[in-house]
């Protein structure tokens, strides 16, 4: 059986990992290799490095510490951050990424997603959503989010936008609910759910775990492939062996560490 | 030579490479016959589309030493995948080596494709490429497509329906994940392949 993904996400800028409270006020957590190497051994399932800085300067990420991190870890990784072209993927996914994701510049150019699958297959696409709920109740995306003075908030619904994504070539969908990101008080579960019921591909939750509870939610009552998470896990408030633990005491099959 | 990794051209080459370096094996990229004709034993790895990769490997000219190669042979993922006859991707014809047909996965409700993450492995034949893998480990996949279980299937594993994880036929085997990214399970396939003596 398939088991549920656990996946720390380790936000880069400037060669460090870094982590802010609902994409603001970044603090340095530590050196992308220690981190991966931390999280490797800790049983993690998949990394996910997201250069945050990389969209907004416009520019792309900085293979040196893919190739190191690819040489160092035998678990998959996934790279994201400023990739606009099948040329800026090829010099990762060649560095040793496994997968790549793409936000910003698929909202700027939704056929790179179609470019992406055509060129490495869909199961090397992930397509990263930043979603806010508005006044009027809709959740619409958001892009830029690694740099809150260049954030822009568009008319894109989020359950259309998941629904076009899948049909240019996502084999993989990361939902980051940007108004439970780095609060520590649950998963958006309700968002969740509706982006599930319209989502055929691997879905990640992302956005808002603060207790091993909050995990055991995610994949029961939205179904979630995968939940990833960065504060808990890089705060180590919450150890992966233990969470394992809970999720297998739920009767939710994870992998064994 | 002691292994060869055909240059295929996709993109888990430098992973592949890495994780033989990890285990202190230094491998060689091939990119002709004759270079491959030189090595004791060869790793086909790939990802991505099953007619990019045909096509690159003709291009090469290596799809008859790759099917003449007379010593242990291993496919990773797609390289697995293009040992089988045909693949129902795209309709493309594989290297034949194995006699079955690459399908697509089904879906079904909770089964997504494509397969994506970590699976058990369920062993179905002995054979040295299994030793110290216990039954139900855990392997990363991501693919779309897979091999059905048959006489050439060494361990199975299910999503939705079961399939081939690794299969073996003659001195030609495979795995459908991702042994470079497998940790501790992955590195022990890889070690098995390399004291493989093809029988």
């Amino acid at each position: 059986m398939l088991s549920r993904r656990l996946i720390p996400c380790l936000d880069v800028r400037d060669g460090q990992v870094v982590k802010g409270v609902r994409f603001r006020d970044h603090v340095v957590m530590g050196a992308i290799e220690e981190l991966a190497a931390r999280y490797r051994d800790a049983g993690a399932d998949e990394l996910v490095f997201y250069d945050i800085t990389a969209s907004p300067e416009g520019r792309s990420v900085d293979r040196g510490w893919v190739e190191r991190v690819a040489r160092l870890i035998d678990i998959p990784f996934c790279v994201a951050g400023g990739i606009r072209s099948v040329e800026d993927a090829r010099a990762i996914l060649f560095a040793g990424a496994d997968k790549v994701s793409v936000n910003s510049p698929a909202l700027e150019r939704p056929e790179l997603i179609d470019e992406l699958a055509e060129a490495f297959g869909v199961q090397c696409v992930v397509v990263g959503i930043d979603s806010l709920r508005d006044d009027d109740g809709e959740w619409r995306v958001r892009q830029y989010t690694g740099d809150p003075s260049k954030t822009r908030a568009l008319s894109r619904r989020t359950l259309d936008w998941v629904v076009e994504v899948q049909q240019r070539g996502a084999g993989e969908i990361v939902l980051n609910c940007m108004g439970t990101d780095g609060v520590r008080a649950g998963y958006d579960i309700e968002q969740l759910r509706e982006v599930r019921a319209l989502c055929r591909v691997p879905l990640v939750a992302s956005g808002g775990a603060g207790i091993p509870e909050h995990f055991v939610e995610v994949f029961e009552k939205a179904d979630a492939d995968a939940a990833l998470a960065a504060s808990v896990f890089h705060s180590g408030a919450i150890a992966i062996p233990d969470l394992k633990a809970t999720l297998k005491q739920h009767g939710i099959e994870v992998r064994d560490v | 030579m002691r292994l060869a990794v055909i240059d295929s051209g996709v993109a888990n080459i430098g992973s592949v490479c890495y994780a033989l370096e990890r285990l202190g094996v230094q491998a060689t990229l091939v990119r002709s016959a004759a270079q491959l004709g030189q090595a004791e034993r060869a790793l086909l790895p790939g990802v991505g589309a099953a007619g990019a990769a045909m096509a690159r490997l003709r291009e090469l000219q290596l799809v008859d030493a790759i099917r003449t190669f007379p010593r242990p042979l291993f496919g990773i993922c797609l390289g697995m995948q293009l040992l089988f006859e045909r693949s129902a991707e795209g309709g493309v014809e594989g290297l034949g080596l194995i006699a079955a047909q690459v399908q697509k996965l089904k879906e079904s409700p909770g089964v997504r494709v494509p397969h994506m993450g970590w699976n058990r492995l369920h062993r179905e034949r002995e054979s040295a490429l299994l030793q110290n893998i216990s039954e139900g480990a855990q392997a990363y996949f991501v693919h779309s497509y897979a091999a059905p279980v048959g006489e050439y299937t060494l361990a199975s594993s299910t999503h939705g329906e079961a399939f081939s994880a690794i299969v073996r036929r003659g001195n030609v085997a495979g795995a459908q994940f991702h042994p470079e990214r497998s940790a501790a399970v992955g590195a022990q396939l890889l070690r098995n392949f390399m004291e493989w003596d093809g029988q």
